[in-house]
């Protein structure tokens, strides 16, 4: 069963289309990758899903029906700019926006001490947000975000802010969650982390989706016929390639459409050549985000 | 927990503890008792400590005022001629002294001589030296009483007559209309506070991005309902403060303004009406700052954008002289019914005047219908527009895309 369902979602601004017809759905113990350049659609497409705006035509459904107040329990969404109340203890508004989630005083406390401890924020959980680093105030929204334990989460541009020890936490965090089952949809432009965490990735572009699948299916489909090579010296004329060009140390080989990798490395052999890098060249996430969105990337 | 209930609260609880909102609580009935207390303080300095004795001169030309004479503080005494009176007022034996000329008795005239710098003779030895001269002209002539009504001024009782003949209306007097004045003034004090307090928390929300968090646990209706009530009963809380301080002030100034202020009494009607204007003040600028919050950028703008609507219902006060010659004149009857005007319109004039059921039904009716309509639209601006950031989209914008949704 599908946690969240988008059919034929529409959305425009003043004449200008921000989404155009996006269907998908994620499941629990899923997490989508939602990428994008700037104002692909990703924000509009999570605003419809909160049921911050209304769609021009298309459906969403949330927990098999639309969006309730009651639903709204169920569901953590951290925004991309954080919403924090900047005069409050972390500990203060961590308590209020829990009880706004339908949860008692008693067990938000519990969970609150139990979270900061988790994240190493438990000696700054008296310090009013304006006095924190922007990652300490991201680690907060996080804990907002998860703390009355949604089925539904909505990560956007989580990884902001934060340093590699953090960012590192925050990934493990992310992916105890889906192991717990909860729906994650996970929108960010660090491809590294996509590809780190997410069992499938939808991007979008001009509020159309241009990507839709599992890592390795888009890979798949987005791998060049050629290999890497790092050997010492000229590499010289090798037969079956059509073209050559540098890739940071080594060399990317381009082969022709019969050629396999294998007998590229049969013929390196054969002529006594001390080989230190052969590879089958696969892209990366980002080389293929690059790919589609050109120069709009951000 | 009810969420409205819960948004209330925490909004509730920080307003009260804002540091503006304190100092404005306290600081209009702390500015009441300085004042208060300054008037006394200048009382007190301006009083004589001990009443001395004033020796006034006479020369007499008419040749009846022969026998000096003391009323009150006032020695009144007999010189022969000028040379000699104005020899003890050199020797200080006298500190002024008075010419009764011949001609006294038509002319109504006599000349004072004194050694003070003064704009005008001081009321106090002015009935004095009248009371001697009656009294003495007259004496075994009329009756003491005779002589003592001569010398008081004119007492009158005034009533005012309905139109339909009845005599149960109370004249307007200085003192009923200190109350509707001052309550409008804080009327205005209080819908200001409520509005900008009510702007700054929905720009600090706006500007931290704090409202799509909120939007993501709790409907519009919620955290809007629970926002305008905790802001009101804020408000509310403040005008009681400063309307239990009232009396106590009242009586302290009562005290230092002889008893003016003592005689007032607030009419049923009058808090009744009082406390239906401010409710729906209240919700009518609430409704506009909600607008307001949810088009601008930044809480300063919304301020700056407020201050339209605020000024424009300060206009009123800033007439309440022109209201009081002409009460019922046609464009204070529009301002009645106008519906930012209305509540602190409806105040003054009800200090000057008795308005017309008729115009007190249709102003009501009328912020009735503007608040349920400025709610709806309102509601619609504040969904398109909170979660957005960046420029102040222009009316066109905004007309078009209440079109669109």
């Amino acid at each position: 069963m599908t946690t969240v369902e988008v059919k034929h979602l529409n959305k425009s601004y003043t004449g200008k289309m921000a989404v155009k017809d996006l269907s998908f759905s994620v499941s629990p113990g899923e997490l989508l990758g939602l990428i994008g350049p700037n104002g692909a659609g990703k924000s509009s497409t999570i605003k419809i899903i909160l049921d911050f705006m209304k769609p021009d035509s298309g459906e969403v459904r949330v927990f098999g029906s639309e969006m309730s107040e009651a639903s709204k329990n169920r569901i953590g969404y951290l925004p991309e700019e954080k919403g924090l109340y900047k005069r409050l203890s972390a500990i203060e508004q961590i308590l209020y926006l829990a009880s706004l989630k339908g949860m008692d005083a008693r067990s938000a406390k519990t969970k609150a001490d139990e979270l900061l401890r988790r994240t190493g924020m438990w000696e700054s959980r008296k310090k009013k947000i304006k006095e924190m680093s922007k990652g300490m105030g991201q680690m907060i929204q996080f804990i907002v975000t998860i703390l009355h334990d949604p089925e539904v989460i909505i990560l956007d541009e989580p990884f902001s802010g934060l340093d590699p020890v953090n960012t590192e936490l925050l990934k493990t965090l992310v992916g105890q969650l889906r192991d717990e089952g909860k729906t994650i949809i996970l929108s960010t432009h660090q491809m590294n982390q996509v590809e780190a965490l997410c069992d499938r990735v939808l991007m979008i572009h001009k509020g159309m989706e241009v990507l839709h699948g599992s890592l390795a299916e888009i890979k798949g489909k987005y791998t060049r016929h050629s290999v890497l090579v790092r050997i010492d010296g000229e590499i010289g004329e090798v037969p079956g390639v059509t073209d050559s060009k540098p890739n940071r140390e080594s060399l990317e080989l381009i082969l022709e459409p019969d050629t396999e990798p294998q007998s590229i490395l049969d013929h390196l052999r054969k002529q006594g050549r001390t080989i230190k890098q052969f590879e089958v060249t696969t892209p990366s996430l980002n080389d293929i985000f690059l790919d589609i969105a050109g120069a709009d990337h951000e | 927990m009810n969420k409205t209930y819960l948004i209330f609260k925490h909004e509730f609880s920080h307003t009260v503890k804002r540091a503006g909102f304190l100092v404005l609580t306290l600081i209009v009935p702390l500015l009441a008792l300085m004042g208060i207390g300054l008037a006394k303080l200048v009382d007190t300095w301006s009083k004589p400590k001990d009443p001395t004795i004033l020796h006034i001169g006479f020369v007499d030309h008419v040749g009846v005022f022969t026998e000096g004479t003391q009323v009150g503080s006032i020695v009144l005494i007999p010189f022969g001629s000028k040379e000699k009176a104005n020899e003890a007022l050199m020797r200080r034996e006298v500190g002024e002294y008075i010419i009764i000329p011949a001609d006294y008795i038509t002319s109504g005239t006599i000349q004072r001589y004194t050694l003070e710098k003064e704009l005008t003779t001081p009321f106090a030895t002015q009935a004095i030296l009248k009371g001697f001269l009656m009294g003495t002209l007259l004496e075994d002539k009329v009756s003491p009483e005779i002589v003592t009504l001569l010398n008081s001024p004119l007492g009158l009782e005034v009533t005012r007559v309905s139109e339909k003949g009845d005599e149960a209306l109370k004249q307007m007097n200085a003192a009923n209309v200190i109350i509707p004045a001052l309550f409008a003034l804080l009327l205005s004090l209080a819908l200001m506070f409520g509005a900008s307090s009510l702007i700054s928390s929905l720009g600090e929300e706006k500007e931290s991005h704090l409202i799509a968090v909120l939007f993501s646990s709790v409907s519009i209706r919620q955290l809007l309902m629970g926002k305008v009530l905790a802001q009101g009963l804020a408000g509310l809380l403040q005008v009681l403060v400063w309307l239990i301080s009232t009396p106590l002030l009242l009586h302290l100034a009562s005290s230092t303004f002889e008893g003016f202020l003592s005689n007032i009494q607030i009419p049923a009607n009058f808090l009744l009406l009082g406390i239906i204007y401010f409710i729906l003040g209240y919700l009518l600028f609430a409704v506009l700052s909600i607008g307001v919050g949810a088009i601008s950028s930044s809480s300063r703008e919304a301020s700056q954008l407020s201050l339209f609507y605020i000024l424009f219902s300060f206009v009123p006060l800033w007439f309440s002289s022109l209201i009081f010659n002409f009460p019922n004149g046609s464009i204070w009857v529009a301002l009645t019914i106008f519906p930012v005007t209305a509540p602190i319109q409806a105040m003054i004039r009800l200090g000057f005047t008795d308005i017309p059921l008729w115009q007190l039904l249709t102003s009501i009716g009328v912020l009735l219908i503007s608040i349920i309509l400025g709610l709806i639209i309102a509601i619609r601006i504040f969904r398109i527009y909170m979660l957005m950031h960046g420029k102040r989209p222009t009316l066109k914008e905004i007309r078009l895309n209440l079109k669109n949704t």
